[in-house]
């Protein structure tokens, strides 16, 4: 290396300490504190010295190696090995995570902390596998996607606090409400494509909530719904002391009353929704409705000048990932047994659309993996409180730096003549 | 021999621009009529005035059927491939690269499949009624496939393909739908002599083997005088000239729309 190297590369890091100084300086250098009467900025020089400090190292080490260039190619070579390996034994490795996910609760290590992170990531695989087939296959860029997951939500809870209907009556129809929503929404944006569609489901998605939110008499506004009822095990309800004529779960089973019973159970039933969603999703694809779907997102006009019909193709679209969604917030209503227009805020939208988009779009397994790792990475720094997200953003960050097709990107042909040579 | 298609004063302007005027012509079934004439003649505004993209102003077009007529001007957007049967291919490609040949050859044949899986339903309970369709559909795009020798290929991504085999799938992509008025827009452009001669193999055959009219807009001479047995020339949206290849070569209209006049 010359020495108009070394030097370029010390004003490189000189130039990165800069930009971490203005990042770390108010994030980390100005702590607020209450002390008495009131807040105090306590100031943390020595740490921002210390992060920047470390910061024009990495940096300058980093290009003192021109470590950079191999440092990418090791990532990416690992990754696509990892690819290579998922989309190979694609099959083998759906079962393992099938099986791995069944007999998860009876873990030695699985706690009640480990159970609701794992209901929370399935909750996310669900949307995720939704809004593939609308985002992934159909190509229609939807960030409105949880309204379709509130409409599911507050149909579950209205109806099952309003008519005591129980959950497997209300869920069918939670479904068809948001698939309902998703027609709805379908209509005036037919015509849209690309960013132009994406500005309008953005804005449908805050419709619904400040409906929600502003709409009193019906969904108690910001208030929201509490004691929404529990789901039952086949009428049997998960309590320690039932009503009158009425046996309870652990009583039947003669077990001991526990918590975690409905935990498990609770665990089952996304498990269960979930791999319907994706059975459903891997059915349809294969079907002609899932052939035009990605055929629309191709090339709209080379559909039409084939006689396919894109408002049909694409409402189907919207009502389908929809109806998911809805069946993934009644779930949700459930669960919390207490709903508010909290919930569905656009985060959530942005979340599920980085989802899919990360995972690789139209692929099954790429959801799974894209929401263990986002989700999972958040939940493992959740003693950094609101430091946490940053995770969040680097996990992004990572996976666009290193797979920015998605983590799996490849796509298989729905229908093939010569059979599978592999 | 009968008429297929009759265009009777069809006019189109956008704003001030007449861009086709008061052009009438007729196209015969199992023949290849040409539309040839210079850059922004008005060639793609008529494809597209027949293929339900465009409105046209004014004027008529009727596609024959045994003894009846429909009106294309009655059809617009996807229903002129679905219903009246007019299929067309476009300037610059536009198959679906990111799905394999036959998917895209099976898209073309999405409203037959679509009534055959009961609108997903037989498809999604797996009922043999819908494989069966699904099979013939298969066997329908291998049909095909084998006529432009891409059998092999059928599984690979259409984007893969080398560009004058993307040329030849969009063809038969387009006769995937049994059209009766196959509309193709510059097929031979960017091809080289080779496969402007499998090009010309391949028309004739659709003419000759299927009840099927063409109707070709093309800049390549060898193509238009091998093939056609009709020609239609166009200059600023007005017909100019119309006849068979021999007497539009010799054309002293044609001529000095291409080269110009001498003062």
């Amino acid at each position: 290396m010359e020495k108009k190297d070394i030097i370029q590369s010390f004003k490189d890091s000189l130039f990165t300490g800069l930009i971490a100084l203005a990042l770390f300086g108010p994030i980390v250098g100005l702590r607020t504190e209450s002390k008495g009467e009131g807040l105090f900025i306590t100031p943390q020089w020595g740490l921002v010295f210390l992060l920047v400090g470390l910061c024009i190292l990495g940096r300058f080490l980093i290009n003192l190696n021109s470590a950079r260039k191999t440092e990418i190619t090791f990532f990416s070579k690992f990754t696509s090995k990892f690819s290579v390996i998922t989309e190979d034994k694609a099959k083998h490795f759906a079962i393992t995570a099938i099986l791995f996910a069944v007999v998860f609760p009876f873990l030695p290590f699985t706690d009640r902390y480990f159970m609701d992170v794992a209901i929370m990531i399935l909750t996310y695989i669900m949307l995720g596998w939704g809004l593939n087939i609308v985002v992934g296959l159909a190509g229609l860029l939807d960030l409105g996607y949880v309204a379709f997951y509130a409409v599911g939500a507050y149909s579950y809870a209205l109806i099952a606090t309003t008519f005591g209907w129980s959950f497997w009556i209300c869920l069918p129809l939670a479904g068809v409400f948001a698939a309902f929503f998703g027609i709805l929404l379908g209509f005036p944006v037919l015509r849209l494509r690309g960013d132009y569609l994406a500005i309008v489901t953005l804005g449908f998605g805050e419709i619904i909530r400040i409906i929600l939110i502003n709409w009193y008499e019906v969904t108690n506004g910001p208030d929201g719904i509490t004691g929404i009822p529990r789901p039952s095990f086949f009428g049997l309800p998960f309590k320690r002391s039932p009503d009158e004529g009425e046996t309870s779960f652990h009583l039947f089973f003669n077990l001991e009353y526990s918590t975690m019973h409905r935990i498990i159970f609770l665990y089952y039933l996304i498990l269960i929704l979930a791999l319907i969603t994706n059975y459903f999703t891997l059915k349809i694809r294969k079907l002609p409705v899932g052939r035009a779907w990605e055929a629309l997102r191709e090339d709209e006009i080379a559909c039409k000048s084939l006689g396919v019909n894109p408002t049909n193709t694409k409402l189907t679209a919207f009502a389908i990932g929809a109806m998911f969604g809805g069946f993934a917030g009644s779930f949700f209503a459930t669960r919390q047994a207490f709903i508010s227009p909290e919930s569905f805020t656009f985060i959530e939208s942005a979340i599920i659309v980085a989802i899919v988009v990360l995972g690789g779009m139209g692929s099954q397994t790429g959801v799974v993996l894209a929401s263990i790792f986002l989700i999972g990475i958040t939940e493992m720094f959740r003693d950094l409180e609101q430091y946490r997200m940053i995770a969040f953003g680097g996990a992004m960050v990572l996976i666009m730096v290193f797979k920015p097709k998605g983590i799996l990107a490849n796509r298989k042909p729905t229908i093939l003549m010569h059979g599978d040579k592999k | 021999m009968n008429n297929l298609l009759s265009v009777e004063n069809l006019t189109m302007k956008f704003g001030g621009l007449t861009a086709i005027d008061d052009l009438s012509f007729d196209a015969k079934n199992n023949q290849i009529t040409s539309i040839i004439g210079p850059n922004g003649a008005g060639k793609t505004t008529v494809f597209n005035c027949l293929t339900g993209f465009y409105k046209p102003t004014n004027g008529q077009m009727f596609l024959h059927k045994e003894d009846s007529k429909i009106s294309l001007r009655k059809y617009t957007d996807f229903k002129i491939a679905y219903v009246a049967k007019v299929a067309r291919t476009f300037q610059n490609i536009r198959l679906f690269p990111a799905m394999s040949v036959l998917e895209n050859l099976l898209v073309a044949q999405h409203n037959e499949l679509m009534v055959a899986s009961g609108y997903s339903l037989f498809g999604l309970l797996n009922l043999k009624t819908y494989r069966d369709k699904e099979q013939l559909a298969v066997e329908k795009a291998k049909y095909w496939l084998d006529i432009i020798g891409l059998t092999h290929r059928a599984d690979d991504n259409a984007g893969d393909l080398p560009y004058g085999d993307q040329r030849k799938l969009e063809i038969v992509r387009a006769m995937c739908i049994e059209p009766r008025l196959l509309c193709l827009d510059e097929p031979a452009a960017g091809l080289n002599p080779k496969e402007s001669a499998e090009l010309n193999k391949l028309l004739k055959f659709i003419k000759t083997e299927k009840q099927t009219g063409i109707l070709l807009i093309e800049h390549d001479m060898s193509v238009v005088m091998g093939i056609s047995d009709h020609v239609v020339v166009l200059n600023y949206g007005k017909k100019i000239f119309e006849g068979t290849a021999d007497q539009t070569k010799n054309s002293k209209e044609v001529i000095e729309a291409y080269l110009g006049v001498d003062e």
